[in-house]
């Protein structure tokens, strides 16, 4: 009764050039390209291998979580205590550390504080239903303020030193590949496959896109919303780890204001904040560029004052202009 | 009203106990410190809240306040004959600027307020960093009169206080005396039947942007010449606390909810916090995870206030619910 | 009548993406007389509506007011030229007062500009009274009930004092009574020579009130004249575009054993009692007025919301449902109400909707297959006849019924034994509208136990095997195909006749 010559219809739709080349991650390539150009114009040290391995230390630890804060973004949550959760989770092992715990025990107590802060987030955030931004804001100050009063003004800088081997030695000798580095393009991997290949990805963008919609298709949104967050905390707790290796330090304010720049990683890949759009090379290709950006401005003794400046200017720039853009486009052919 | 009642018993035990182990906290010297020290909080918390009544956020608001501090600072070093009144308009508008370009960055751009104010908060501070060259200015860069004005009193109260309560009679007065003031609950608590009302959300964010930031600017000098010293880092992290506040106060940030005497009791249980810590020997490292526990409570009370019970549609549940008002 | 028109509009035409609501359209309105605006879901009513509130602004085409030349730019220039409007959805502020819902926007000002809350309270006060409403100016309007709340939007229409008055379908939500009211209200404001714009599906209203007509079929003007001169066939015919006795493909199909037995199914304000049992290749309508609890407990038996009590059988065996998930698990699919908000993902491609509430059937080991998603989606896509370009156009450059088509194979694809249907052709265009009762009609056919929600009489009595009438939260009456009339229905769905036991 039906003619299928009418149905015709392609399973794909058709792929243009000017589709790829208006693609974020294509233009953030494009910045990225630039930043390297530039960096190598100003300063000859920028190409050294040692010197770009030494650059991915000062990044690693923020990427690490900048991960699973694009997947929280991405379902339209948020999570501003990472920064503080970091804090929490040093602390917890530099206490651990004063007490004589060795390196493995000393990581399991990292991972398990990120967690379980992770884990008291996503209860307020997905089981009580209150607005992430709010509870995270709340969770910030008491994370941060637990680690102030256990500390005061005094720091823990008894680590073994085969626990600060994590944070300063390397996976591979040549090329030079940092732990945290390497661990970092593992997870970015990991992460990539399950947004863009599994169904929990298809999940995560849906719920982004309209979670009354996902709910009622059988998705357990509060329960996504709930691990996400747990994940999240777990990678603040392997960036505390990482962090309080390299150091060799836990103070009060350790970490202090990475969440702003966890986010602008974030969002600078092109992780929508109203949620559902954003891929991860694209966060992995924004880090890339911060860092480098960062690394070579640091190179010529820009202060990190002003470096933030840039950042922030970045940051509202790579929003703002491809909307000025769209509309002077729309604006011609009328 | 009844939360607002609440928050207020609260406040009134809370001093209570703490006048309980600490007589000094009750004496009239003490309790007009604290109102003194929560001017600024008083100030900024009404701001966000106007800001949060759109839905919106203003992460920029410290930085703001420290930018236009250390402006009126300069200015001063620069021409110390600058009369006060001149400092204060020279600080107001750099703030009101200031907020301008976030609203002109949000409401004609449309960028999601969280996204443009975190970064304008990165922009501002480095800001400070390029105008003051880096340096600290302390009260010995600023002239006495400069550092006069906010301890300088009237009636037995200083100015800093004077000027709180005009800009919290103007917030009251636009909050529910004009039709604008009304504008803003209607466009937060539901922007599609606002618009069918007239009244369209972008003048609207351009406004509470704007007002936010000259109101930070306000406080900018008057934070400065307080407290003697101007540099990149003042007021750092304060926009957490002025929002904090908002939240105390049973400000929701889903927007359309909020109102001038739950902000300020907000902003006075926090300021009676940080100001009894020390009178009862607590270390003042406890304040940040006390701020955040209330916070916690706070929106938790919240949610449990706001929560819908459904839809009222079987004919005894409208009875109940008329019979509980 | 040689009257001459207050309110005139001329070669209207507005186009969305995708969609052409309005052609080359003509209306005139007449004061002192109330014209029925009449047409299908989706023949561009509303549109008309909403340009003349100013909230769109059409594309072409003028609109005339006592034959002066109008251009609104917002809703504020519709009422300063005396058009007020009571809106199809309720648009209310929840945390504000009764008051301040009916003044949002042009609240009464005292010299100096400060707002005169008295006057307003007073005002306010008045209106609800002309409206018979059971509560006062102050009261919050979160705490009250759909109805009520309703009766404010009506005050806030009548608040502009206007010429010239819109009503978009004002008695959905209205129990019987209070459409008597309104009637009255509306007999009031002709007295007062106002001129009245009245759109509404049910022709017994229209004849009540109406003295004119106009009606619109796919975005264009089809007809026009006086009620006195017209019977409803003939409307129905206009609306409809071919008589109304082929529109309803109800196949006639044995019906097979109980499905679902849903007993005492309760929540504590939205519905009670609600019991019934769905049949094995039945159609089973659940008829009642907007805001009557049906999508309420529908939704309950999908697992997005859980009852305070009441049991559920699914094939004689209980069944604990505390998620979608378990539903969709346990063969039910609901193909919601609101298409937009929860029924597709708007940015989401055809083939992305398509496969979402089945994910796992095309994945193994939780990796996606994108060939199983293809072939998926192409099946199902030409079962339904959606027209797209390719099968990953984004839902949002669709048309409403191809977007409907889409969600309904969204749910095909998950397999189900139940499906719920919930106004499935609101808002869709004729065509796809009998593409829908058709299909409806062929998975019964199959075996599927169909649950049909709809506000539309002749959908109910044209494709439900039985129907199940709600108001107030509770079923009230239950009719059997050969017994079920328009009016007997109609009654029982506004609270008239007694109740059912």
């Amino acid at each position: 009764m039906k003619q299928p010559a009418r149905y015709d219809v392609a399973d794909r739709a058709p792929r243009t050039l000017s589709d790829f080349l208006l693609r974020w991650e294509t233009i953030l390539v494009a910045m990225l390209v630039l930043v390297v150009i530039g960096n190598t114009a100003i300063s000859p040290y920028f190409l050294d291998i040692y010197n770009l391995s030494d650059a991915t230390f000062n990044f690693s630890e923020k990427a690490i979580i900048a991960l699973g804060m694009a997947l929280l973004i991405l379902v339209r949550d948020i999570d501003l205590s990472v920064a503080a959760i970091i804090a929490l989770a040093s602390l917890a092992m530099g206490l651990a550390a004063d007490a004589g715990a060795g390196t493995p025990l000393l990581i399991l107590i990292g991972l398990s504080v990120g967690a379980v802060c992770g884990a008291f987030n996503g209860f307020l955030v997905a089981r009580i239903g209150l607005p992430s931004i709010v509870v995270t804001i709340g969770t910030m100050s008491l994370f941060r303020g637990i680690a102030q009063v256990v500390l005061g003004d005094q720091a823990i800088t008894k680590y073994p030193a085969a626990f600060q081997t994590l944070g300063q030695g390397y996976l591979v000798r040549w090329p030079p590949i940092p732990y945290s580095f390497a661990l970092f393009l593992l997870l970015a991997v990991i992460f990539a496959f399950v947004l863009h290949r599994t169904t929990l990805g298809r999940k995560f963008y849906a719920m982004g896109n309209n979670p009354v919609a996902a709910q009622f298709s059988g998705i357990q949104v509060d329960k996504i919303r709930f691990w996400l967050f747990v994940l999240t905390g777990t990678l603040a707790g392997v960036a505390a780890v990482l962090l309080t290796a390299r150091i060799g330090s836990t103070r009060p304010n350790i970490a202090l204001g990475w969440e702003l720049e966890v986010i602008t990683a974030v969002i600078l890949g092109g992780v929508s904040i109203a949620g559902g759009s954003g891929t991860i090379p694209g966060v992995v290709l924004a880090v890339f560029i911060l860092g480098l950006a960062t690394f070579g401005l640091s190179l010529i003794n820009v202060p990190g004052i002003v470096i933030s400046v840039l950042l922030g200017l970045l940051l509202i720039a790579s929003i703002a202009v491809p909307i000025v853009v769209r509309r002077l486009m729309k604006k011609k052919p009328a | 009203m009844r939360r607002e009642f609440i928050l207020a018993l609260i406040i009134v035990g809370l001093v209570v106990v703490i006048g309980v182990r600490a007589p000094v906290f009750v004496t009239p010297a003490s309790l007009v410190n604290i109102i003194t020290d929560t001017s600024f909080l008083f100030m900024l918390a009404l701001a966000q809240m106007i800001v949060i009544l759109t839905r919106g956020i203003d992460l920029s608001v410290a930085a703001n306040l420290a930018m236009a501090g250390m402006l009126t600072a300069l200015a001063s070093r620069a021409m110390p004959e600058l009369p006060v009144v001149a400092i204060i308009l020279l600080s107001t508008f750099c703030g009101l600027a200031l907020g301008f370009v976030n609203g002109a960055l949000i409401a004609g751009l449309g960028i999601p307020p969280i996204v443009v104010t975190l970064g304008t908060l990165a922009v501002y501070r480095g800001l400070i960093f390029v105008v003051a060259g880096g340096q600290w200015l302390t009260s010995d860069d600023m002239t006495p009169q400069f550092l006069a004005f906010p301890k300088s009193t009237l009636l037995g109260i200083s100015s800093l206080v004077w000027i709180a309560a005009i800009v919290i009679a103007a917030f009251w007065y636009l909050l529910s005396q004009t039709r604008t003031g009304r504008g803003l609950y209607a466009v937060g608590g539901n922007p599609v039947a606002a618009r069918y009302c007239g009244i369209d959300l972008a003048p609207q964010q351009l406004l509470v942007y704007s007002i936010a930031g000259a109101v930070s600017g306000l406080c900018g000098y008057l934070w400065v010449s307080r407290y003697g010293i101007a540099y990149v880092d003042i007021a750092q992290g304060y926009e957490l606390t002025i929002i904090a506040a908002c939240v105390i106060g049973g400000v929701s940030i889903a927007g359309g909810v909020g109102t001038v005497s739950g902000t300020l009791l907000g902003a006075l249980f926090l300021g009676i916090v940080v100001n009894a810590l020390p009178v009862i020997n607590v270390s003042p490292f406890w304040q940040m995870a006390i701020s955040g526990a209330v916070i916690l409570a706070a929106v938790i009370v919240n949610a449990r206030a706001e929560r819908r019970a459904g839809k009222l549609i079987l004919p005894e549940a409208r009875q109940f619910a008329g019979a509980s008002k | 009548m040689a009257e001459e028109p207050i309110l005139q509009l001329d070669h209207v035409t507005k186009q969305f993406p995708g969609v052409r609501a309005l052609h080359d359209v003509h209306m005139e309105l007449y004061p002192g007389q109330v014209t029925a605006l009449l047409g299908e879901n989706g023949a561009g009513k509303s549109t008309i509506v909403k340009i003349l509130t100013g909230i769109h602004r059409p594309d072409a085409g003028a609109i005339h007011i006592n034959g002066k030349l109008q251009s609104f730019s917002s809703p504020r220039d519709a009422w300063a030229s005396g058009i007020s409007a009571i809106h199809q959805e309720t648009v209310m502020f929840d945390d504000l007062t009764v008051a301040e819902n009916i003044f949002m926007g042009h609240m009464p000002l005292k010299s100096g500009g400060r707002i005169d809350w008295q006057s307003m309270r007073a005002r306010s006060a008045e209106l609800l009274k002309s409206v018979e409403a059971d509560f006062g100016p102050d009261d919050l309007l979160k705490r009250l009930g759909v109805a009520q709340k309703h009766l404010v939007e009506i005050a806030r229409a009548l608040s502009h004092d206007s010429r010239i008055v819109i009503m978009d379908e004002p008695t959905s939500a209205l129990s019987a009574r209070e459409i008597d009211d309104l009637f009255d209200i509306v007999a009031q404001l002709k007295a007062e020579g106002r001129a009245i714009l009245f759109i509404s599906h049910k022709f017994d209203e229209i004849f009540r009130v109406a003295d004119r007509w106009v009606c619109l079929r796919d975005g264009e003007h089809v007809g026009e004249g006086l009620i006195k001169d017209v019977d409803s066939p003939k409307l129905v015919k206009l609306m409809v575009g071919r008589s109304i006795d082929r529109i309803f493909p109800k196949k006639q199909i044995k019906i097979g054993e109980p499905v679902l037995e849903v007993e005492g199914l309760c929540n504590p304000t939205e519905f009670a009692d609600v019991s019934f049992t769905l049949h094995k290749g039945e159609i089973l309508g659940f008829y009642g007025l907007v805001g009557a609890g049906r999508s309420e407990a529908m939704q309950t038996l999908f697992g997005v919301s859980k009852p305070s009590s009441g049991t559920v059988k699914l094939n004689g065996k209980n069944l604990e449902i505390s998620s979608t998930a378990d539903a969709i698990e346990a063969g039910i699919a609901y193909v919601p109400e609101d298409r937009q908000v929860q029924g597709a993902v708007l940015p989401f491609g055809i083939r992305e909707n398509m496969t979402l509430a089945s994910l796992q059937r095309h994945a193994s080991k939780s990796v996606l297959s994108l060939a199983s998603e293809q072939s998926v989606t192409r099946k199902l896509g030409e079962r339904l006849s959606v027209k797209a370009s390719n099968w990953e156009q984004r839902l949002n450059d669709l048309s409403g019924g191809n977007q409907q088509k889409v969600v309904i194979a969204k749910w095909l694809a998950t397999e189900p034994k139940i499906l719920i249907l919930d106004e499935p052709t609101k808002g869709i265009d004729v065509g796809s509208k009998a593409a829908v009762h058709e299909f409806m009609g062929e998975l019964a056919a199959e075996g599927l136990a169909v649950i049909l929600i709809t506000s539309e009489l002749p959908e109910v009595l044209g494709m439900a095997d039985r129907i199940m009438v709600m108001h107030e939260g509770r079923i009230v009456k239950s009719f059997t195909r050969a017994e079920a009339t328009a009016e007997a229905i109609v009654t029982a769905a506004t609270g008239g006749g007694h109740h059912a036991p």
